[in-house]
């Protein structure tokens, strides 16, 4: 079932009865970073902790790393691949994180 | 969980509002089924991302291995760096967050039934199953290597229950001194396509400080691999000419093998005396979905690029090196990555919860081509209409140059790829 397939009280009930949706971009678009970054961003051995990181900070570390302007071993790589949106809603999710 | 009570659900979902808002019904009502085939990389990744989020759907994960052994960092075994105990994870993590792990094989799935048959007897009911069952070897393919010449020329290409890696290892510590190590590397596609030379490297590591004057002689069925710049520059500033590749044109595919008499046959009927031979033979995709029909002619399993549905069966996702999904690499992370956009496709019907609907996969791979010396490729992937494309101008190859400039990002890239194992192997077992 699809959010577009469902009546809309069929959608409220379920937004009432879970609050959390799995499919959050920002949740969803996480779980890549938690490859390296741990489950929450807690960070593991040499690859750095991100939770709780400024909003605004991310998004100019982002802008940094793609413009290859901050030392990297491989993010520079990683932030070219995604999206201005994705990015707000990957600052929003680590922001969150804790 | 039967399918009754998915088709019930489906009936609640047009009742009136007032009864669905109240949640303890809704979710008592909408708890279903999941159940995963294979405890690996996809399907131990499923399991746990379900049970964390969709708390209310049943998981039950079958997987032969009482412990899983991972291909990653198995190659660090052949170097002395690790051992099969680092790499060798239980199951009682995910048991812990509440799915029911049964210790069996799948040998049938019945799509219309939405039932999956053990050898042992049971037969388990699903609303939706996930199956992630890794590879299955085409003994047909090299002549002369089968089951028991797997013994004497170990594959080490599953994880299995660590034998063959284990068997690598004590070959090489046996070898005599001065001795031929040779492998046996297949055509695209297999599982891992950086994963021959970074064994290669970690070999050529061992044998430097423990055999020097031994050599390595690659067979290629190819004329190129992942990572061959990064690897050869390595090979050439660590190992001298201790490694030689022989790419196809240069006879190096290999067409039979003589287990009794040590013996790696070319295409083009060259013999050549080993003392150590790792064959890593052709592909395709687990038995069970082979038998199944859920793969098509070429071995593999084609699949909707949104969401990991199979194209031949309702209600059934199947993720990992079992799918068809070019230009993704058959790796562990894209296991992981794209197991959890499954889980949210097949889930969402049996919730109501939204799938994803703009699904981007993810993959590193790391590789250890010496002491402190790590390389990766990085990609970012998207679905399109018919199949998959790597972002433009994102993603790519570790930046290539002499040691003596890259030293520092080799050292950092090896640390963060154990931080990468160890994370990884949270994400799919803690
Ligand atoms: C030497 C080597 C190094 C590698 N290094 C890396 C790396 O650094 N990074 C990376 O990302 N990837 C790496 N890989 C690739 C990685 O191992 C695979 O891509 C990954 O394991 C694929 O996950 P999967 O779930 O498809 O299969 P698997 O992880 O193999 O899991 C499949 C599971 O299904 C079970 N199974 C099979 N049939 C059945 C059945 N009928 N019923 C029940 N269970 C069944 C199997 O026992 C197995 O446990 C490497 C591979 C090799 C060989
Ligand atoms: C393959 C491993 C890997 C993956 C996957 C990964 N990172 Fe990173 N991350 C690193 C490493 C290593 C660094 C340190 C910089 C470097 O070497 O590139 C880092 C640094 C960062 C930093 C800067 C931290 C600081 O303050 O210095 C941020 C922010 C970040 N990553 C966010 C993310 C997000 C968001 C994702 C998911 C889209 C992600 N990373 C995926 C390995 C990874």
């Amino acid at each position: 079932m699809t959010l577009s397939r469902m009546t809309p009280a069929a959608l409220m009930a379920a937004l009432v009865a879970f609050p959390v949706a799995a499919a959050d971009p920002g949740k969803m678009l996480a779980q890549a970073c938690a490859g390296c970054h741990g489950q929450s961003g807690e960070g593991l051995g040499s690859v750095p902790d991100i939770r709780g990181y400024d909003r605004a900070f991310f998004a100019e570390v982002w802008q940094d790393f793609r413009e290859d302007r901050r030392p990297a071993t491989i993010m520079n790589r990683i932030a070219r691949g995604y999206t201005e949106d994705e990015v707000a809603a990957l600052a929003d999710y680590f922001a969150r994180a804790e | 969980m039967t399918h009754l009570t998915r088709r019930a659900f489906g009936t609640l979902l047009g009742a009136s509002a007032a009864t669905l808002a109240a949640p303890g019904l809704l979710r008592a009502q909408s708890a279903g089924r999941l159940v995963i085939i294979g405890g690996g990389f996809g399907g131990a990744s499923a399991a746990r991302f379900a049970r964390i989020h969709y708390p209310d759907v049943g998981v039950t994960l079958v997987e032969p291995q009482s412990s899983f052994v991972t291909c990653p960092y198995g190659n660090l075994i052949l170097g002395g760096k690790r051992r099969l105990g680092d790499i060798t994870h239980s199951y009682d993590g995910l048991r812990a967050r509440g799915a029911e792990v049964i210790h069996d094989r799948a040998t049938d799935i019945d799509p219309e039934a939405h039932r999956v048959t053990l050898a042992g007897g049971a037969v388990l009911e699903y609303d939706k199953l996930i199956v992630s069952p890794g590879i299955g070897l085409r003994w047909d393919a090299i002549e002369g290597y089968d089951d028991a010449a797997a013994e004497v020329f170990p594959h080490a290409w599953i994880g299995g229950d660590g034998s063959q890696i284990s068997t690598l290892r004590a070959q090489l510590e046996a070898m005599p001194e001065g001795g031929v190590v040779a492998l046996s590397i297949p055509e695209n596609p297999f599982r891992c396509p950086p994963g021959p030379y970074e064994r290669i490297s970690m070999i050529a590591h061992y044998l430097k400080q423990a055999n020097p004057t031994a050599k390595i002689l690659a067979f290629d069925s190819k004329e190129g691999f992942a990572k061959q710049g990064l690897f050869q520059d390595a090979w050439a500033e660590l190992y001298g000419d201790m490694i030689e590749w022989v790419p196809a044109s240069g006879d190096g595919r290999i067409e039979r093998v003589d287990p009794a008499n040590k013996l790696f046959i070319s295409e083009f009927g060259e013999e050549h005396r080993v003392d150590v031979g790792n064959v890593i033979p052709p592909q395709y995709a687990a038995s069970i979905v082979r038998d199944t029909g859920l793969a098509n002619e070429s071995g593999w399993v084609p699949v909707d690029p949104h969401s990991f549905a199979a194209a031949a069966a309702r209600d059934i996702h199947v993720i990992g090196d079992a799918t068809i999904a070019p230009p993704m690499p058959k790796s562990g992370y894209v296991a992981n990555s794209t197991a959890k956009t499954a889980v949210a496709a097949a889930l969402a019907e049996v919730t109501g919860r939204p799938a994803w609907d703009a699904p981007v996969y993810f993959n590193t791979c790391y590789s250890h081509a010496g002491e402190e010396y790590g390389i990766s490729v990085v990609a970012v992937f998207r679905p399109t209409e018919d199949g998959f494309e790597a972002v433009p101008d994102s993603g790519g190859l570790s930046p290539r140059g002499p040691l003596a400039e890259q030293a520092r990002n080799r050292r950092l890239e090896a640390r963060h790829a154990d931080a990468w194992y160890d994370s990884i192997v949270k994400d799919m077992f803690s």
